[in-house]
């Protein structure tokens, strides 16, 4: 949109008062960009309770079957097989709260089900981060690269994303999948391949994630060049580095993490549906999709194979996205809490204060 | 404008060779297509070896075996050629042939599902938006979170568990106790309290309708048997008619445009008398009649909308238009019931209608009626895991452009002219917060043709999806080649439209040749 309507937008969001969930006091004493996003993220109350719950699965699923050769405290882990209890049926209970020997229940073998859904949502959590990671790192250089430089370096970045957009995922996992396979043909690329299949795979699918992320980046860079205060840095002799680092990238970070949560809580999604089909995560090591995979054939038997794995994809999920719309609300001034109808209440009295307010805005702002 | 879209295009075009290029490179290096051979022991092993890297061309380097591939693609090129190759699968079968039929899978599969996606998301989108911070909000809000955090695969388990085996059972004997049906119509009752909005004692007087409308159909339905010889008759339609005409009124003129309201309720009054007359020509039914009748239903609406006139003839059209097309899917609908018991008996059915995989009963015998509801039963769990975790995302994009609109100047404008509530939100905010979902929904369009893989996975169904996958799996480049070059032309193709559509519905955004 040209230049124009945002003035329009801009006029419009700092004429109204600001409403219910900031109040207007603090900002009056003035705070800075990351104060105002803490606070309205702290205000959000899905956010912090997705924060919650991704904290505790987080912390359970790393410190019960333990991670990286330490162990954890839990008793058994996702390959030990155990005598059947009681046919294997969860022992958890809720009431009386007990969590009994295998709270999850065992599989047919006798393999113990929290185990196997602790190590599996490590790996989804694994996977996420990596490919939240690298994703993030390179949406932003080339985003930003192309967005800042434009001309042939534009021309190049974004011809390339073009490309690496239209290729299938499932392709390329399936490539990756076949290399981790292939253990026995030597080679460091899949022996190393072989023994980290869960880095592998994040790492590819964050080197084919990062389009669309290059895509908003590029938007957001080549809007913030042309501000004046980008134009006031250059006129002031600020080196290309300094105006990126100091003065753009600030001011892009909130869609930058915004866009990075949805990614994350994507690729937990992306995972578990590659790990399904068979080209992602393999066994003997296990994850949340290849979990419900390998059992979907016994739900009328043992539904609890099922119905554990596929409520924590949900609730990681959940938390992640609930994360990301706090996150969201909380750096996009468009978005903030404004309802029409308690706008038109408030009117007469935001109408005395305006003053004061508008001044408080303009300090807070970038 | 030209100038834009020919370099659009030119561009597509490169983009699609380096693609295709690299995707080939990638199945070809996937795999090893001998590996099942290598370690059987069939006295035969080295023909088979010998036939199958003759019929793939192993010999070859992949590379190059890239461009023997690109000179059989190109000349699908040619209008109207017949010489159009794209090699052969695993099992000798012409990829043409293969991506036909994979086509007409997924196009049945997909299609309705997201037409009625977007339908109900944009739909709760803009209610959301206009109660926002309200209860309903809220329960939207988690809803299409938690539906965006739905692995479409366990959903479409827990379907076939609860959707097809347990709706089937219930079929055995179709009976509903009554305190499930209480409960059902205290759940229904709930809903509407919370979605009606007003003060307290609109949503408990509304709430409470409600409940005891569902609880006494319930108890009706498991009295008569309804699950089991269904249909709605003339009385139904007649008095759904009389209700859907309000609402279309409601929603396309306003009920003060009384010759709108006349219109639709003439049109309903003509759909009952044609119920009547339809029926012995609906028995030798076929797909092009019944399409025939749709337009013929449409036009008829239209045509008594536009001999009603009144102030404003093109409301009175639309009105009756939309009424009429919908009591045609009410009589339709009706006939469709009635063919149930028939369909329900049918010795390839045997009393189990809802199935769990593939896309038709195979070998099922009997007229369109059958035929169709065949395929319905097939489509409905996978179009409804589908609709479930596609909907989120258009309800939450339609919410967020509605907002922004209902927070424009004109808006405000619009209601200090003394507009209605209802012309503020259809005519001036609807209409432009379309404008961006129309760009999503074209994109949306142009992914369908890949398919659902892990919806056609669960499902059984061999559309696209499927071929794509098995091709993976086989190291077969030729099926994936395919369905890719499918997937991307037409991905690129509706990119464009959908650029070119947001120009031409925003004139403020103006392409640059």
């Amino acid at each position: 949109m040209s230049q124009p309507t945002q003035q329009e937008e801009f006029l419009a969001e700092h004429s109204h008062p600001r409403l219910p969930g900031a109040s207007l006091e603090p900002d009056a004493k003035g705070l800075s960009q990351g104060q105002i996003v803490r606070k309205r993220f702290l205000g959000h109350s899905g956010a912090i309770v997705g924060l919650f719950i991704f904290a505790i699965i987080f912390l359970m699923a790393f410190t019960s079957v333990g991670w990286a050769g330490i162990p954890g405290w839990w008793k058994y882990n996702h390959l030990d097989v155990s005598p059947l209890v009681n046919d294997g049926v969860p022992t958890a209970s809720l009431w009386p709260p007990a969590w009994g020997e295998h709270p999850f229940g065992q599989d047919r073998i006798g393999r113990d089900l929290f185990a196997m859904t602790m190590r599996g949502a490590q790996q989804s959590i694994i996977i996420m981060l990596l490919i939240g990671t690298i994703a993030g790192l390179l949406g932003t250089v080339i985003g930003g690269l192309s967005g800042y430089f434009r001309g042939w370096v534009e021309a190049v970045l974004m011809r390339i994303t073009d490309v690496i957009i239209i290729i299938p995922v499932l392709l390329l996992a399936a490539v990756v999948a076949q290399s981790v396979n292939r253990r026995d043909q030597g080679g460091w690329f899949s022996g190393f391949a072989a023994s980290n299949g869960i880095l592998i795979l994040g790492i590819f699918l964050g080197l084919v994630s990062w389009v669309g992320l290059a895509r908003l980046m590029r938007g957001e860079f080549l809007t913030l060049r042309e501000r004046e205060f980008v134009d006031a840095a250059r006129i002031s002799g600020a080196s290309n580095s300094r105006i990126i680092f100091k003065h753009i990238l600030p001011n892009a970070i909130g869609v930058l993490i915004v866009n990075v949560t949805l990614t994350m809580s994507a690729a937990i999604l992306l995972e578990t549906a590659l790990s399904y089909l068979g080209v992602g995560v393999k066994s003997p090591d296990t994850s949340l999709g290849l979990l419900i995979s390998q059992n979907q054939e016994a739900f009328a038997t043992r539904p609890w194979l099922f119905w554990f794995p596929g409520l924590f994809i949900v609730l990681i999920c959940l938390s992640i996205n609930f994360i990301g719309d706090g996150l969201r609300d909380a750096f996009d001034p468009r978005q903030k809490k404004f309802n029409a109808k308690k706008a038109k209440d408030v009117k007469p009295a935001a109408e005395a204060r305006k003053i004061s307010a508008s001044a408080a805005d303009g300090s807070a702002g970038d | 404008m030209v100038t834009y879209i020919v370099r659009r295009l030119i561009t597509a075009a490169l983009i699609l060779l380096g693609a295709s290029f690299l995707v080939y490179l990638l199945t070809a290096s996937s795999g090893d297509p001998l590996e099942e051979f290598r370690a059987s022991s069939a006295p035969n092993k080295q023909q088979l070896m010998d036939s199958r890297s003759q019929l793939l061309d192993l010999d070859t380097p992949a590379p190059l075996r890239y461009f023997k591939w690109l000179s059989g693609a190109a000349r699908c090129l040619v209008p109207f050629g017949s010489s159009c190759d794209l090699g052969k699968n695993i099992a000798g079968q012409p990829i043409t042939d293969a991506l036909g039929f994979a086509l007409v899978q997924t196009l049945t599969l997909v299609t309705g599902a997201t037409i009625l996606a977007i339908l109900i998301g944009i739909a709760l989108g803009i209610i959301t938006a206009l109660r926002q911070y309200s209860a309903l909000d809220y329960g939207v809000t988690f809803m299409a979170f938690l539906f965006f955090s739905l692995p479409i695969f366990w959903v479409a388990v827990l379907l076939k568990e609860y959707g097809a085996i347990g709706f089937n059972d219930f079929l055995r004997n179709p009976e509903i106790p009554l305190p499930v049906a209480l409960g059902i119509g205290a759940v229904a009752g709930l809903i509407v309290a919370v979605a009606v909005g007003g003060a307290a004692r609109r949503r408990i007087v509304s709430g409470g309708i409600v409940f005891l409308a569902v609880s006494l159909i319930l108890v009706y339905f498991s009295v008569v048997q309804w699950f089991r010889n269904p249909g709605l008759g003339p009385v139904v339609i007649a008095i759904a008619g009389v209700g859907l005409a309000f609402a279309v009124t409601l929603l396309v003129a306003g009920l003060k445009n009384r010759k709108a309201l006349q219109a639709s309720l003439i049109v309903v009054a003509l759909g009952v008398v044609a119920y009547f007359a339809v029926q012995p020509l609906l028995n030798q039914a076929t797909a092009v009649m019944i399409v025939l009748l749709g337009i013929a239903t449409v036009g008829v609406g239209v045509a008594v909308g536009y001999l009603m006139g009144g102030y404003d003839r093109g409301q009175s059209m639309r009105a009756a238009g939309i009424t009429s097309f919908l009591v045609g899917g009410l009589v339709l609908m009706d006939r469709f019931m009635q063919a149930w018991p028939s369909y329900f008996s049918n010795s390839r059915v045997r009393g189990r209608p809802i199935a769990t995989i593939g896309a038709g009963t195979p070998n099922i015998q009997g007229d369109f009626w059958i035929l169709t509801l065949d395929t319905f039963t097939h489509l409905i769990l996978p179009t409804m895991a589908l609709i479930l975790v596609s909907l989120a995302s258009y309800t939450r994009f339609t919410r967020s452009s509605m907002l922004e609109i209902m927070n424009m100047d004109y808006i405000r404008t619009a209601r200090a002219k003394g507009l209605s509530e209802r012309s503020v939100v259809m005519g001036h905010a609807f209409r432009n917060a379309l404008i961006p979902i129309a760009t999503i929904v074209a994109f949306d369009i142009g992914a369908l043709i890949g398919g659902a893989v892990i919806t056609e996975t669960v499902f059984s169904v061999r559309g696209m999806g499927f071929l794509f996958l098995d091709g993976i799996m086989h190291t077969d480049p030729n099926p994936v080649m395919g369905v890719f070059v499918c997937v991307a032309v037409t991905a690129m193709v509706f990119n464009l439209i959908a650029d070119l559509a947001y120009s031409a519905l925003d004139p403020r955004v103006r392409i640059k040749a």
